[in-house]
């Protein structure tokens, strides 16, 4: 799994230091400007969903995930991809990532933003 | 010890004891400290007060009984502690103002005066925990009862779930004043461990407390927050969960959701409960018995 967790703002700027920072978390190194233009998978939280709540990904293409927030302080947190990134509203973060094996990842926001805070779960499904 | 004896056949006479279950490794695996009395605490937590639905259609008794079940126990604890989640989360600030007020006037029904409280994330991370202080106080402290010394930990205020930078600079220094034969309690609301990430049920450093811990011989961890007696080990250090007094969740991972577990009405309060906690003297073990709100 190859990932790069960045403001969208300032995502050209930074390319080169966020996939040091990925390099340090997953131990691979992509050079993210030598890849074809990922998909874009945009992915909304708002008190108590995420919009939309399933993913699905082909395993082995790189995709970016654009999270954002319209309302509150949220977390997107996938531990079983070890992914995580705070969500603050009027900003959108990226995930870049490569799925390398199949399956089901559940993921839920990890930061307690009210009463339904348990509820904010969804899954990124890795098909072959 | 006699005392002891005559609380625990009072306990299994009654039909109210569950399994006793001894905390920690079997055996004189240890060095003690000298300078212990035996006594024993009850440990309370996720009443959610403010709580309205299906899965507990007694909301708003069963935190009564439960407090009247505290109070029915032959001989009484020295002390109770409650960890977190006294009530549910509501984003109005007057309502959880309100909501703590009565959980408060309920648990001031309690005979034994001494009862020390933690936040749970309900209580906490809305606000930072303002309003759990103006009730009831600090959200992190230590105190020490008869030679054994008690921490509380505090990781709900910050809602990532996360114990922060200062609070472990403090844990540090208040474990550099203890002995490290001594025997120590932790409290906290999360694990502290990696129960189970994908359903919230984690600390984000919490592995870093559990360092801090780990050159004490005689540390347990007691917490809340699973609605379930759980307990793991993490090296020599054991965690207890206990359960809720509200409702039950399901065993972690078993189910594709974390959502509460039906209300039975053959069997109601099924699956809550509080524990007492009973510390030995020369023993290094902590002794746990489950205890249901109802009497079965």
């Amino acid at each position: 799994m190859t990932n790069i967790i960045q403001p969208l703002r300032t995502r050209r700027q930074i390319m080169l230091a966020a996939a040091a920072g990925a390099l340090a978390l997953t131990g691979l190194m992509r050079v993210a400007s030598a890849n074809p233009p990922a998909k874009i998978i945009r992915i909304s939280a708002k008190r108590f969903q995420f919009m939309p709540s399933e993913v699905r990904l082909k395993r082995g293409e790189e995709v970016v995930l654009e999270l954002s927030t319209q309302d509150v302080l949220m977390g997107f947190s996938v531990p079983g991809l070890k992914l995580r990134s705070d969500l603050v509203p009027g900003k959108t973060q990226t995930i870049r990532l490569t799925p390398d094996q199949a399956g089901e990842y559940d993921f839920l926001c990890d930061v307690f933003c009210g009463s339904g805070h348990e509820d904010m779960t969804g899954k990124l499904i890795v098909m072959e | 010890m006699q005392q002891k004896i005559a609380r625990r056949d009072f306990l299994k006479l009654a039909g109210i004891g569950g399994v006793v279950f001894a905390s920690g490794l079997a055996g004189g695996r240890n060095a003690l400290a000298a300078d212990q009395e035996d006594f024993y605490f009850v440990q309370l937590s996720d009443s959610h007060w403010g709580f309205e639905g299906a899965p507990n259609p007694d909301a708003r008794g069963t935190l009564p009984k439960a407090v009247a079940a505290v109070n029915s126990l032959a001989e009484q604890p020295d002390f109770i502690v409650f960890t977190g989640d006294l009530t549910h989360t509501t984003d109005d600030p007057a309502e959880r103002r309100k909501r703590m007020k009565e959980f408060r006037d309920i648990a001031s029904q309690l005979k034994v005066k001494q009862v020390y409280f933690m936040p749970g994330e309900h209580d906490a991370s809305l606000d930072n925990g303002a309003a759990f202080q103006e009730f009831f106080g600090k959200t992190h402290y230590r105190f020490s009862h008869k030679g054994v010394n008690f921490i509380a930990i505090d990781n709900v205020s910050d809602p990532t779930a996360s114990i922060g930078e200062a609070q472990l600079q403090w844990l540090k220094e208040e474990l550099a004043m203890l002995d490290k034969k001594d025997k120590l309690v932790v409290l906290t609301h999360r694990p502290l461990f990696d129960l189970a990430p994908q359903w919230d049920w984690a600390t984000r450093d919490g592995a870093k407390a559990v360092e801090l811990l780990m050159p004490f011989q005689n540390v347990t961890v007691f917490y809340g927050h699973i609605h379930q007696e759980h307990h793991h080990m993490t090296a020599h250090i054991p965690h207890h969960a206990a359960k809720s007094l509200i409702f039950p969740l399901p065993v972690p991972g078993s189910v594709p959701k974390r959502v509460p577990l039906a209300w039975d009405p053959a069997h109601p309060y099924q699956g809550l409960g509080f524990r007492d906690i009973e510390a030995e003297a020369g023993k290094a073990a902590l002794e746990i018995t489950e205890l249901p709100v109802l009497k079965a």
